[in-house]
């Protein structure tokens, strides 16, 4: 607009609509600093990769109210995002991953780690994280790629997991939760209190796992520890001859028609379970909403044997520098103050800084989700719609009881090469 | 008429009309070769840089080495050796591969012969029965509509027709025909072949239905008048006639279905192996040498098929 005024021969009265139209325009815009010309600063976008766990309209609406950052989420699958840390490391800034991919993303040196210093509430970050304990002081299983196992770098360009704290943090905590089989009591009829039930016969061609490898197998081995076959050292970090034992008894059940479908993705699982194809299955907590909200019962089955757990957060990419770097910061700060873990909160996920979530959510809500309470009012997911009628109580209870009962975490084995391997033969059996 | 123009001719007669005297009144000469390169310059370059160039790297990185997170550019046959693991040590059982190859070949065939069987009599009826241009246009457009969704709905969608709680199960129950739901409707082979059958009649439909017009209605009449019956026209006039149509609607089936792995996955309920469900399974865990090692191998099996297919039928000369 201000090129306009350059011209010779512009008529005094388009000289002044031009003008004024730009004093509107930086007067809307608050831009207003003294300078005749103003070029809007560089507007401050941060590309974010990563699966639709954390992803919400209303999250990256109110961080750009709040922060003034505008969020470009690029979504893909947990398998996509780690591929493309690893092939297009310069075609994101900030990182939403899980924990158990680290192992593979680390050493390739793609990832800047964060400094904990810069992160306002790191001191109130879950002990879930940093102690492997609940805040209540329950002790958590820490089979497989456990968060404290991963979360500290000995050095800023460090490739080497520290032992002990440091201020390097591969991934700043955000998200977690425990999952576990879910069910539809209306078809089984009975109380269901074991993973051994997964491969009961009573369900024959009415069961499902999921067909992610490195989730599947962890679900498969908490399976064969219940049904007292087997107990493992480590059920992250199985031998070669442990994976041939877990992968022997999944085929044998295979093939004598135990599984209706493998599932891959959300929408699958959703669809196996509403329609009634299986009746017990691997799954996940928005899944398991998901069908319920279809009005269909659907039980998200605390089982004896303990959850299997996952985590992710936050890291940049090695690329992000300067400006850049401040405002990812600025922007995970933003994060764990409190909106979006409400937000996560009230999806079922659970938020790394309890203190913040609660404070944005009312307190019915927090009883609800957090104490496992009876709800005093009707339960409303982010998007307004109704979750639970007054009175429900939370799948597995409590945050202590459902993060105090976990007995694993996703994991990327040292033999993991030789498990996918495996795993083929399975789906091929 | 120069060469170029002859050549045109052959592969689409009658697309040209009048274009011969149009292009014999100028005088301009260029080498008749140099026009042949001309025109195939274009698609050669795009089918060197986007898919022969890739393809040299595919096998290369099949001979490299890997770790979890990246590829070792160091010369090892580890993506081969580990995807034949166990062949000869579980003979006479077969091994992962061999299995799987062998669950993709039964696959390929049955969807190669009733797509086969379908096509060719919906060609048939759509180029001998239907006289009219605008009805046969409109027709072929219609065996289109499968196409106007995506692949991932048309395969959902199949699910509450086929379930255990589908339309067609609760059907058969309340007609009294079965007591039972039938399991095998979905997830199984059959609806796998189904789907696929579905997806793919139309690949089929396109080329045979484009020899069969092509066929010179006045051969029909000939072996009519020498008393062929109807039959014996089928067999010794149209099926010869519209080989090269059959081949290459085959071709088309045959490598979409060997490389499949969503359709396989999603209406086998992932239970079934695929040789592109492997590929995916490598990739997916960052193993991208065993994955170009298995591409190179189910390259290598597919263009044996086509190999063979093309023994039959000359299609360079047929064309």
């Amino acid at each position: 607009m201000t090129e306009t005024t350059r011209k010779t021969g512009v008529s005094r009265r388009t000289l002044l609509k031009g003008t004024a139209g730009f004093a509107g325009l930086a007067a809307g815009s608050g831009a207003i600093t003294g300078f005749p010309y103003v070029k809007s600063a560089d507007a401050k976008v941060l590309r974010y990769l990563g699966t639709a766990v954390n992803e919400g309209d209303d999250i990256s609406k109110q961080c750009l109210k709040d922060t003034g950052i505008k969020i470009e989420y690029i979504t893909a699958t947990t398998d996509d995002v780690t591929k493309r840390v690893m092939t297009q490391p310069n075609s994101f800034d900030v990182l939403d991953t899980e924990y158990f991919s680290l192992k593979k993303i680390v050493p390739s040196g793609n990832i800047l780690a964060l400094d904990a210093r810069k992160i306002k509430e790191f001191g109130n970050i879950t002990p879930v994280f940093t102690k492997g304990e609940t805040p209540g002081g329950k002790k958590i299983g820490g089979q497989g790629t456990a968060p404290w196992k991963v979360l500290y770098l000995e050095g800023k360009d460090s490739k080497k997991f520290a032992t002990s704290a440091t201020e390097f943090v591969t991934l700043i905590p955000t998200v977690y939760n425990a999952d576990t089989l879910g069910i539809r009591p209306d078809l089984i009829k009975r109380p269901i209190g074991s993973w051994s039930e997964l491969l009961n016969p009573e369900f024959k061609g009415k069961a499902s796992i999921l067909n992610i490898p490195s989730i599947g197998i962890m679900d498969a081995a908490m399976v064969v520890e219940a049904t007292g076959k087997y107990k493992y050292a480590d059920k992250g970090n199985m031998t070669k001859e442990e994976i041939d034992l877990t992968m022997k008894v999944m085929t044998e059940a295979k093939k004598a028609g135990q599984f209706r479908a493998f599932w891959k993705d959300f929408n699958e699982s959703v669809n196996l379970m509403a329609s009634g194809e299986t009746v017990i299955q691997s799954m996940w907590s928005p899944a398991v909403t998901k069908v319920r909200s279809m009005g269909i019962p659907c039980t998200f089955q605390p089982l004896k044997e303990g959850y299997r757990s996952w985590a992710s957060g936050f890291c940049v990419s090695k690329g992000v520098s300067g400006a850049k770097l401040e405002w990812a910061y600025e922007f995970v700060n933003w994060f764990l103050s409190g909106y979006a873990g409400a937000y996560l909160n009230r999806q079922g996920y659970y938020s790394a800084v309890l203190s913040t979530a609660k404070a944005h959510m009312e307190p019915y809500e927090w009883a609800y989700w957090m104490e496992g309470k009876p709800a005093e009012k009707d339960i409303k997911a982010p998007d307004g719609s109704l979750l639970e009628k007054a009175g429900a109580v939370r799948d597995g209870g409590s945050y202590e009881d459902r993060m105090g009962g976990v007995a694993c975490w996703n994991a990327v084995m040292d033999e993991n090469d030789y498990m996918v391997r495996k795993w083929n033969e399975f789906i091929a059996a | 008429m120069d060469m170029s123009e002859d050549i045109l001719q052959q592969a689409a007669p009658g697309l040209l009309p009048g274009s011969g005297t149009a292009r014999a009144a100028k005088p301009t000469r260029l080498s008749p070769s140099f026009i042949s390169w001309l025109q195939a310059g274009p698609m050669m370059l795009v089918f060197l840089a986007f898919f022969l160039i890739p393809l040299v790297f595919v096998v290369i990185v099949s001979f490299w080495d890997y770790n979890e997170y990246q590829l070792l550019p160091a010369f090892s046959g580890r993506g081969y050796t580990d995807t034949f693991e166990g062949c000869i040590a579980q003979l006479p059982d077969l091994c992962t591969i061999g299995k799987t190859y062998l669950k993709t070949l039964k696959l390929c065939f049955l969807v190669w012969a009733i797509t086969l069987f379908i096509g060719f009599w919906v060609a048939y009826f759509l180029a001998f029965h239907v006289k009219s241009k605008t009805w046969q246009m409109g027709l072929s457009l219609l065996c289109t509509i499968p196409f106007w969704t995506s692949n991932v709905i048309r395969m959902i969608a199949w699910i509450p027709l086929l379930g255990r709680n589908g339309l067609v199960n609760s059907g058969l129950v309340k007609t009294g025909l079965i007591n039972h739901p039938i399991e095998w409707l979905l997830f199984s082979e059959f609806s796998v072949v189904l789907a696929l059958v579905h997806l793919f009649t139309f690949f089929m439909v396109v080329p045979i239905f484009n020899s069969m017009v092509r066929i010179d209605k006045s051969l029909i009449e000939a072996a009519y008048d020498a008393g062929a019956t109807g039959f014996q026209t089928l067999v010794n006039v149209i099926i010869p006639l519209a080989k090269p149509g059959i081949v290459i609607g085959s071709i088309f089936v045959i490598t979409i279905v060997m490389g499949d792995f969503i359709t396989i996955g999603v209406m086998g309920g992932q239970q079934i192996a695929a040789a592109g469900k492997i590929i995916e399974t490598r990739v997916n865990a960052l193993q991208f040498p065993a994955a170009a090692a298995n591409a190179v191998i189910l390259l290598v099996i597919t263009f044996l098929i086509i190999t063979m297919m093309s023994r039959i039928v000359d299609i360079k000369k047929e064309l």
